[in-house]
């Protein structure tokens, strides 16, 4: 069974004012299949785990270990994660100017695969996806992420997802911005790719809407950086009835 | 008047000049007499190599008709007119030195005319100019309500200063493309002086990719109501190669409208690029509307890209002016997304670089003539993007 491991990850960031530590100690293992949720106030660190995994060179990590399957994920570039088995849907994804979303996808899948796809099944595969996601084919020939709306970069997001097949996915926010619609479409994507390859979903989200249409197996509460309660579906009723209140002493506030 | 910036000229010690304060009043003449030796201290010049351009600028040049290979096309004539030719001349007047030298030194002018109201194009080679210092003159018009595009493409060796003037007329549409493709050695000066007629418009896209210096200053004179002015530029320097180009969008009657976007990539020691893009609306130039922007991609250490945007108006009643200038080296957030997808740095980068390029490429409108740009900036991209 397929494992991306975290273990003790200490993760800090420059900024104008020094060095800033931001996540002080996380522990998490997600098998292939799962789906993890993780919760938590602003600024609690989970974007900064999203992207810890993914490689930004922003995060500096100080210590700590990712695995995957064994392997040392710390010790890979940003493109060998990713080839290694690993994805990242952005919360806000960047535009690519003149570089179109047919152009962009495939030299993902091949660089993914190794090989280019056979073309035939490869753009059936994004005729098929597209559709899934209620996405415009005119879509296809527009700049990666250059004047989509929120939703649209979204559900471009897990058109990769669907695409890539990757083993782990970070979701990051995924559903900050959607409408209900929306949401519905991204989330059926999601759980549309998980019944295809049985991939392992780290979720990461600030509010509980989207648990409605993506059930988790296990949901972590993120507060200052580290981990400050797991359980499972019923910690996110939970959540959705108090909120995060009682996890904010004065301290960590901020 | 609202001066938003003025260039300046650096005074000489002999002799202390006040800088022109307005594009408008910068001196023109024909006669090559009439403006002393470039001494690389002028304001037209100063950013220029007088070294690569002073044979052109200052000496002694050639200017006999030479050979252009072309295909015929309906409604495109290319032929040689005297240097007496009512066209010649009405379009523009150097304002500088080596194009006072090209308009002296020519045996005439080559002169393509377009007419017809048919979308057609054709293309002007000129591959034989050899390695003497000469001057060129070209005149590219299009009848009232014509359509076409007019392709000069320009390769091998070359120590070339020349004027193009472009006369657009009354309701036609011109493209007007110049590729540079010059051998490594070569040096390229060129003074393109654009009038466009009344509700007339004209492309104008420059293309420059080889050649030891090219420097390409179109000039748009908007002085007929409702002209319309898009000004396309790509550019990619190499180790020590030097890319110039120096805009001037004149807008001069009522309801005119520009555009302007170049674009430029700088790899290499010592790769240099200049654009400056001066926009002038003048009093008769009411409800304009322009637009200009000059972005250049640094992709190595070493490189130097000048960008001067100038935006000079004379009148309130406008209906829109800007102008944006950025220079950078790659966006690290981009790199991170497309290696995020599997996609290893150096891929990444050219992806970048195409895309980048390609908004302009996409503007050229000869699908033949873009797949070969896309091809030649695939190669200049081969030679190397590094970090």
């Amino acid at each position: 069974m397929s494992t991306l491991a975290i273990t003790d990850l200490h993760v800090s960031v420059q900024t104008d004012q020094g060095t800033v530590q931001i996540l002080n100690g996380v522990d998490l293992t997600i098998k292939k299949g799962e789906i993890h949720a993780i919760m938590g106030p602003n600024g609690s660190g989970k974007s900064t785990l999203a992207y810890a995994i993914a490689g930004h060179p922003k995060y500096q990590v100080d210590s700590g270990t990712i695995t995957l399957d064994g392997e040392n994920v710390l010790e890979m570039s940003v493109d060998e994660r990713a080839r290694a088995g690993l994805f990242l849907a952005m919360q806000y994804p960047v535009e690519i100017p003149g570089v179109t979303v047919t152009n962009f996808l495939r030299t993902a899948k091949t660089a993914i695969d190794g090989e280019a796809p056979p073309i035939r099944t490869w753009l059936k595969d994004i005729r098929t996806s597209m559709a899934n996601l209620r996405m415009d084919k005119v879509f296809a020939e527009r700049n990666v992420n250059e004047g989509f709306s929120g939703g649209e970069k979204k559900r471009h997001e897990i058109l990769q997802l669907e695409l890539l097949k990757p083993a782990f996915a970070v979701l990051d926010e995924t559903d900050s911005g959607l409408d209900v619609d929306a949401l519905k479409i991204v989330a059926d994507g999601v759980n549309r790719a998980k019944e295809t390859t049985g991939l392992g979903i780290v979720l990461i989200t600030h509010y509980t809407r989207i648990l409605r249409y993506i059930k988790p197996d296990f949901v972590h509460v993120f507060v200052a950086g580290r981990i400050a309660e797991q359980g499972g579906p019923e910690l996110a009723d939970r959540l959705e009835a108090e909120g995060y209140d009682r996890f904010l002493t004065p301290a960590n506030v901020g | 008047m609202t001066v938003v910036s003025t260039p300046t000229t650096t005074p000489t010690i002999h002799e202390p000049v006040i800088p022109v304060q307005t594009r408008s009043e910068r001196f023109a003449s024909v006669n090559v007499e009439d403006f002393a030796p470039v001494t690389g201290r002028e304001d037209p010049w100063r950013l220029t190599p007088l070294s690569r351009i002073e044979a052109l600028a200052n000496g002694e040049i050639i200017g006999d008709r030479y050979e252009v290979d072309s295909t015929p096309v309906d409604g495109i004539s290319i032929g040689w007119i005297a240097n007496d030719h009512e066209l010649v001349g009405t379009a523009g007047t150097p304002e500088e030195r080596a194009s006072a030298n090209a308009w002296g030194a020519s045996d005439g002018a080559l002169h393509v005319h377009v007419t017809g109201e048919d979308d057609k194009q054709a293309t002007v080679s000129r591959a034989g100019f050899g390695s003497s210092p000469r001057g060129a003159h070209t005149v590219i018009s299009a009848a009232p309500f014509s359509r076409g595009v007019v392709i000069l493409e320009n390769f091998g060796q070359a120590q070339l200063t020349e004027n193009v003037e472009i006369i657009v007329g009354d309701g036609a549409s011109l493209t007007v493309v110049s590729t540079q493709q010059w051998d490594d050695d070569a040096v390229h000066l060129a003074s393109h002086f654009a009038t466009v007629g009344r509700d007339a418009k004209l492309k104008h896209v420059v293309v420059s990719l080889g050649g030891s210096l090219v420097r390409l200053n179109p000039s748009v004179h908007l002085n007929t109501d409702g002209g319309d002015a898009e000004l396309f530029g790509l550019y990619y320097a190499d180790q020590g190669q030097h890319l110039e180009q120096r805009v001037f969008v004149n807008h001069d009657a009522a309801h005119t409208r520009s555009r302007v976007t170049y674009k430029g990539a700088l790899q290499g020691d010592a790769a240099r690029t200049v654009w400056v893009g001066d926009v002038l609306i003048r009093q008769s130039g009411t409800a304009t509307d322009t637009y200009e922007e000059n972005r250049n991609l640094i992709l190595t250490p070493g490189a130097r890209a000048d960008s001067i945007p100038n935006l000079e108006i004379e009148t309130g009643d406008i209906a829109g002016a800007g102008h944006a200038s950025t220079s950078g080296r790659f966006d690290d957030e981009q790199l991170f997304y497309l290696q995020s997808r599997g996609i290893n740095p150096d891929e990444a980068r050219r992806l970048v670089v195409r895309g980048f390029l390609g908004e302009v490429v996409q503007q050229i409108g000869s699908p033949e003539l873009e797949q070969r740009i896309h091809d030649a900036i695939e190669q200049e991209l081969n030679q190397g993007v590094s970090a």
